[in-house]
């Protein structure tokens, strides 16, 4: 493999970590300051994913940062939307329905895996 | 005991519970938030390239990469290793969707005791509930708005 290769994706690497860590570094900061709870923080950072996919500005992130982007749950909203804005240009039906077309995988399987693991587990009574 | 006074005694009270509280360490929390999200984001990365070479592209990539990651979030979870890192790492264990994973696990391990009806299937959606209705709120809009621009 030519090193120009290798340093591409060390780079790319670099640039997910870069990227994903602050995107939590910013929830972390509304946390600390808002004392916010972490299903809130959830369901803002995925509207926040979602607002900036629509005006555009979440694809360069994303075409930039790769996973960095897309792993965190801002990046569950730009499969959302992303499916949304794919669906419209096929029709009216699919402007409707590709949003959760796009996110069925994801939804598939956190509910199946969830099922598996509540079969596995029990509960652990927390030890501090 | 007049309204006024009560309200009085209440803002005194919070005042001291904050007074005892321990001080939020904001530059250790975000240091832990910013090297554990992007450690997951980084293994996230490292599982596109891993797929890449094994011949998927496009939507089916980013779907698999995002189902491996739910998977690990979900077992972690159940093994309460998640917790535990969540004790520490504060959003850089919720933002990333291994967190959103631990969000729909954790009820449905927890509940478990009320029925697999009532319990499990119905608190796993208590946060996922949440986001994905209004995720899919959203997404409609941001759809109906592109389909008529």
């Amino acid at each position: 493999m030519p090193t120009q290769e290798i340093l591409d994706i060390l780079l790319m690497y670099v640039k997910a970590f870069v990227v994903g860590g602050a995107i939590c570094v910013i929830a972390q900061i509304v946390i600390n300051i808002t004392s916010l709870t972490s299903g809130k923080i959830l369901v803002f950072t995925m509207l926040a994913g979602v607002v900036l996919t629509a005006l555009g500005l979440y694809q360069p992130l994303v075409d930039f940062a790769g996973a960095g982007a897309t792993v965190p749950i801002s990046g569950f909203g730009y499969l959302l939307a992303n499916g949304a804005i794919k669906g419209a240009e096929k029709g009216f039906f699919y402007a409707v329905t590709g949003s959760l077309t796009a996110a069925s995988a994801g939804v598939t399987a956190a509910v199946v895996f969830s099922l598996i693991m509540s079969l596995l587990f029990h509960s652990k009574t927390k030890r501090n | 005991m007049t309204g006024r006074n009560s309200q009085n005694s209440n803002n005194n009270y919070l005042k001291y519970v904050r007074a005892l509280d321990p001080p939020t360490k904001h530059f250790k929390n975000c240091l832990a938030a910013f090297g554990v999200g992007g450690l997951i984001c980084t293994i996230g990365q490292f599982l596109r390239y891993m797929l890449a070479y094994a011949g998927l592209s496009g939507d089916e990539l980013a779907g698999a990469v995002s189902v491996i990651l739910i998977f690990f979030g979900c077992l972690l979870t159940g093994l309460g290793v998640y917790d535990r890192i969540g004790r520490h790492a504060g959003a850089g264990s919720i933002v990333p969707i291994t967190g959103f994973a631990n969000s729909v696990t954790s009820p449905a391990i927890e509940f478990k005791t009320e029925g697999f009806i009532y319990g499990t299937a119905a608190k796993m959606f208590n946060v996922a509930g949440a986001i994905i209705v209004y995720g899919v709120f959203s997404g409609v809009i941001v759809g109906i708005i592109y389909y008529f621009l």
